[in-house]
């Protein structure tokens, strides 16, 4: 669901292709037929933005299944390994009482004490206004990992009878999603619901495992992340996760997209998913960062020695145990700094001056015009690409007007240089510098590089005190080649982690992985998370294959762990649960772990360990506890804390929608959505006749994200030649729309023009005795290149989820009319 | 030149085949034998494909500084050789005319690109970044907290780049009090 795997990963692919010869069900639910539905054994067209629903039904069905209550396997899977037993505070209320909200809603904000597990507290209450800060928590993108409660551990009841454990809260929660209730809403019918939630459930057990793929369908919604959550649910109660051949594939979408998550360039990540620090009190010193973001029991708990360490990787022998390791040399967040408000801070000319790089906004981004007019207010604008892509010729339309000074600095391809690639699946992959770079092209290393020394001696005379991180920060790569590029394998190195007192030689040793940092300054590690790459040789080199799970072909994180929360592929006792699925299990001989792959689990922790919660960290953990990114080591059916818009997924409509929610009026859409009311990025509202459609982007094979990479390429623009929209038949009947003609698609942001590609993929839905009419356009296209077409974010808008901050280009509302755009 | 046409015709594969060598090696010509593939002689790079997250292997052919032939990598468990459209036309990403090879500059009003030196335009970014930040950093808030960064300077871009290079984007940021960082990931 939400991807068109076969089409946008089509390498990929072959391996279900491979499952489908060998009698595996390929189920693809989406509101086009593409590629993938043609592959699939079981189709279902979806009316977009209506997953939830959809995924609920699921839900419902298994819960209510015989199967499901009747086989052992589930109730060991999940009452071991989740936290269906967990009983949750009194005063908690279901959405289902209190009309589409749940309990503690403020009036525009959330305070999360009732989903609490019983008995205990967020330490987040530390030395603030609780309320003020859940409002400030609800309304921006950072959070806490909030691991740290206190009290507890919370009462379990192993039974699952209990009304107040997770299971019975959630099996309440999901009762309004029957197969008949979401069926009026997605428009697929009740019986092909069931039936898929019965495939399934029929191949999830001792023996079978199912795993469910998903790309930026899925993610591309105001509720984006609870829709995620929801197959995590589902996957839960199904027993298919960290076994082989289940789990949820997030089918990602550049060739680092993940590697830039993991060590990102994200406004509120420092490397490894830790937080960056805000101006707020909870985060005011080193230690209540630590308190607050650390967690009691479970990886987090480790947050110090992870935060102390990347602090002596960034600031060396400036960052001391007297002043808090220079944690005050790191800049804090002070609100939502991602992709949207940088454009708004274009606009209201907060923002002077931008680094572009390999990035393709006025055509990638949401509301092109509104990010093009913002880019063209810019002081300075400097671009590194390979091409002459679209947001570096922002001033080309009157140029008079535009008083943006712009560099274009041309950038190094991936075979001109040295680095290291993170795949859909964690692999880190190193690609090797086949040719040098001609005239003016440089890696976008070898630019921050030079950029950073030139910096540091504008600065180098500096009294100031905020001048200090400048001087401070560590900056001594050696260089190699002819334009003297910084050693990347360095780079690594120091994201691996060494020892800060050098060893015979004044050699740096290396450490072998997260297990060895220090919280007293003795290590330093540019990323915990990637720690055990380089532990003096670079395993992202390894090229040693096999047919299987290729544990030497890269290096994954954590530890080269393949199958993450592969604990769970073994019984609560530690025993395989099938031979089928053997992969990793507890050896009594050898007291330990062993198995296929890297145990994601200490690996002499007995399957029996009771955990000691005084003693914390992975100590506290139980032997049955697979899932240590969790203070309890849970699978979360329900989530306490993490999610600003709810501890369970609800189905809400999409910001711009033609239909009336069927479960609750108000609020019909996620109470927290991100709105940005600001001129030149209007909305088209709820069911306005004006804009009656339901307009839904997707990618082509031959293509890749804004066209960057693909429209200056003759073999794939011959393939790819144009912009086009698919539309039913149905439709462009009832508007005189004519296959290959042109038709112009209007939102409240733009007009865009494209060929009307009439073809029965498309398919009206009927939802509520309504037909809905849905139009599905590829985002390709901009003004440069080889191919040249209107972007289809020209329509859409910028709105957002309120975890994540991505917007809703999945499912929003447009009219279309026959003829070109004026 | 009756045998001479004779011996033209002899060496003729067909005429070979006919006269009873038949297939094999009678069937190759002087001008097959001399063909070399375009490869022949490369050396061979392991790269990685850069559009996807699939994580294609690749194998770069390279003949006198030149790139003559991208292919999919077969030891890849990856993709095995194998590669889709978009990856079989790596060798048009790197090998381009239209590739932009020298800095350009486009000076405030201007209506054309100038090609600039590469080092003066590296100084005058640095001198605009400095200005920008002094002007535009702020040290506390009004409340009295930390706050030490500018909003006046933003970063994007790195889901296409290395990991090692959004490193030390992400580390040249936060020693410049940079906040403003965001790349493709985040939509």
């Amino acid at each position: 669901m939400g991807s068109n795997f076969a089409e946008c990963h089509p390498v990929g692919f072959r391996f279900v292709m491979r499952a489908r010869e060998k009698g595996a069900e390929v189920i693809h639910v989406d509101p086009r037929f593409s590629r993938t539905s043609a592959c699939a054994t079981q189709y279902a067209q979806i009316r977009a933005g209506t997953d939830i629903a959809f995924l609920g039904a699921l839900i419902n069905v298994v819960l209510h299944s015989e199967r499901w209550n009747a086989d052992p396997f589930f109730h060991e899977y999940v009452s071991h390994f989740t936290n269906a037993a967990t009983l949750i505070e009194r005063d908690f209320r279901d959405v289902s009482e209190l009309s589409g909200y749940f309990s503690g809603w403020e009036d525009g904000f959330y305070c999360p004490d009732t989903w609490q597990y019983e008995g205990t507290q967020r330490v987040v209450h530390m030395n603030s206004d609780y309320e003020e800060l859940c409002k400030v928590m609800s309304s921006e993108t950072h959070s806490l990992h909030g691991g740290r409660t206190v009290g507890g551990p919370p009462p379990r009841d192993p039974s699952l009878r209990d009304p107040r454990c997770v299971l019975r809260v959630m099996e309440r929660h999901f009762a309004a999603y029957t197969p008949e209730a979401a069926a009026e809403i997605c428009g697929v019918s009740a019986e092909q619901i069931r039936h898929i939630a019965e495939t399934m459930l029929a191949n999830s057990g001792r023996d079978r495992t199912c795993n469910v793929a998903y790309a930026l369908g899925w993610t591309q919604h105001t509720t984006g992340p609870q829709i995620i959550a929801t197959a995590a649910i589902l996957q839960l109660l199904l027993g298919n996760i960290g076994r082989p051949g289940g789990g949820i594939q997030a089918l990602r979408g550049h060739a680092t997209i993940q590697g830039s998550t993991d060590i990102p360039t994200l406004y509120d990540l420092l490397p490894g998913y830790l937080h960056m620090p805000t101006h707020l009190p909870t985060h005011e010193s080193l230690d209540s960062y630590v308190a607050n973001e650390g967690g009691s029991a479970g990886q987090w708990s480790y947050t110090r020695e992870y935060m102390v360490s990347l602090l002596k990787a960034y600031f060396g022998d400036a960052a001391t145990p007297e002043n808090d390791f220079a944690y005050d040399y790191l800049p804090r967040i002070t609100g939502d700094h991602s992709h949207f408000p940088m454009f708004v801070a274009m606009h209201e000319k907060r923002m002077e001056g931008l680094v572009l790089m390999g990035q393709n906004p006025v055509v990638g981004g949401p509301n092109s015009g509104y990010a093009l007019d913002g880019m063209r207010a810019l002081r300075w604008l400097v671009v590194r690409d390979i091409f002459p892509i679209e947001s570096a010729v922002v001033w080309r339309e009157h140029p008079e007007e535009c008083a943006t000074e712009v560099f274009l600095l041309p950038a190094a391809t991936v075979v001109e240089k040295d680095g290291s690639f993170t795949n859909t699946n964690r692999v880190v992959q190193w690609h090797d510098k086949a040719v040098e770079p001609r005239e003016d092209v440089r890696s976008d290393a070898w630019f921050i590089h030079h950029l950073w020394l030139r910096l540091k001696g504008l600065y180098a005379d500096s009294t100031e005190a905020r001048d200090r991180p400048i001087q401070a920060l560590t900056w001594d790569y050696p260089t190699t080649g002819i334009h003297e590029d910084p050693d990347v394998d360095a780079v690594l190195r120091e994201v691996n982690g060494y020892y800060t007192e050098p060893g015979p030689g004044g050699k740096r040793i290396q450490v072998r992985g997260f297990a060895d940092l220090a919280a007293d300054g003795s290590t330093a590690c540019g990323c915990w998370l990637y720690s055990g790459i380089h532990p003096g040789v670079n395993l992202a080199e390894k090229r040693e294959g096999d047919d299987y799970i290729a544990p030497n072909w890269g290096f994954s994180w954590p530890s080269n762990v393949r199958l993450l929360y592969n604990r769970a592929s073994a019984d609560s006792r530690g025993r395989p649960w099938s031979e089928r699925k053997r992969y990793v299990w507890w050896d009594e001989g050898l007291a330990r772990w062993v198995g296929v792959d890297v145990p994601d689990f200490p690996a002499t922790k007995r399957p029996d360990d009771p955990g000691d919660p005084e003693a914390g960290g992975m100590a506290a953990v139980s032997g049955d506890s697979p899932f240590l990114m969790k203070p309890d080591g849970k699978g979360w059916l329900f989530f306490p804390f993490g999610m600003k818009d709810g501890p369970l997924p609800t189905h809400y409509e999409p910001w711009e929608t033609p239909v009336r929610s069927a479960l609750h009026a108000d609020p019909q859409r996620n109470p927290l959505t991100k709105v940005w009311r600001t001129p030149g990025n209007a909305y088209n509202g709820v069911d306005n006749p004006k804009y009656p459609y339901v307009l839904t982007t997707f990618r082509l094979t031959e293509h890749h994200t804004a066209g960057g990479m693909t429209r200056w390429n003759s073999w794939l623009s011959e393939l790819q030649p144009g912009a086009f929209v698919e539309v039913s038949p149905e439709l462009a009947e009832s508007l005189d729309i004519t296959h290959l003609g042109w038709v112009t698609l209007s939102t409240a942001r733009g007009e865009a023009e494209a060929r009307a590609l009439v073809t029965r993929r498309i398919r009206p839905l009927t939802v509520k005795g309504r037909t809905i009419h849905q139009i599905g356009i590829p985002w390709h296209f901009g003004s440069e290149g080889l191919v040249v077409g209107d972007a289809a974010n020209l329509l859409a808008s910028m709105v957002a989820d309120p975890n994540v901050s991505i917007h809703e280009a999945k499912a929003f509302t447009c009219n279309i009319r026959p003829g070109r755009r004026s | 030149m009756f045998r001479g046409a004779m011996k033209a015709l002899s060496r003729w594969p067909v005429a070979r085949q006919i006269a009873g060598a038949g297939m094999g090696a009678a069937a190759v010509s002087d001008r097959t034998i001399a063909l070399r593939s375009r490869v022949h002689g490369a050396t061979t790079v392991p790269s990685v494909c850069p559009y996807c997250a699939v994580g294609c292997g690749t194998l770069v052919r390279v003949k006198d500084g030149e790139v003559v032939d991208i292919e999919g990598n077969p030891a890849s468990p990856v993709n095995q050789g194998t590669l889709c459209p978009k990856g079989s036309g790596i060798f048009q990403y790197t090998v381009n005319p239209d590739r932009v090879t020298h800095a350009l500059y486009r000076r405030p009003y201007g209506r054309d690109w100038e090609r600039v030196d590469l080092d003066w335009a590296m100084d005058r970014i640095a001198g605009l970044m400095r200005d920008t930040r002094d002007r535009t950093f702020i040290d506390r808030d009004d409340d009295g907290n930390l706050v030490n960064h500018t909003e006046g300077i933003g970063f994007l871009g790195g889901a296409a780049l290395d990991n090692e290079e959004n490193y030390l984007i992400k580390k040249l940021c936060v020693g410049a009090g940079i906040v403003f960082v965001e790349n493709q990931a985040r939509i």
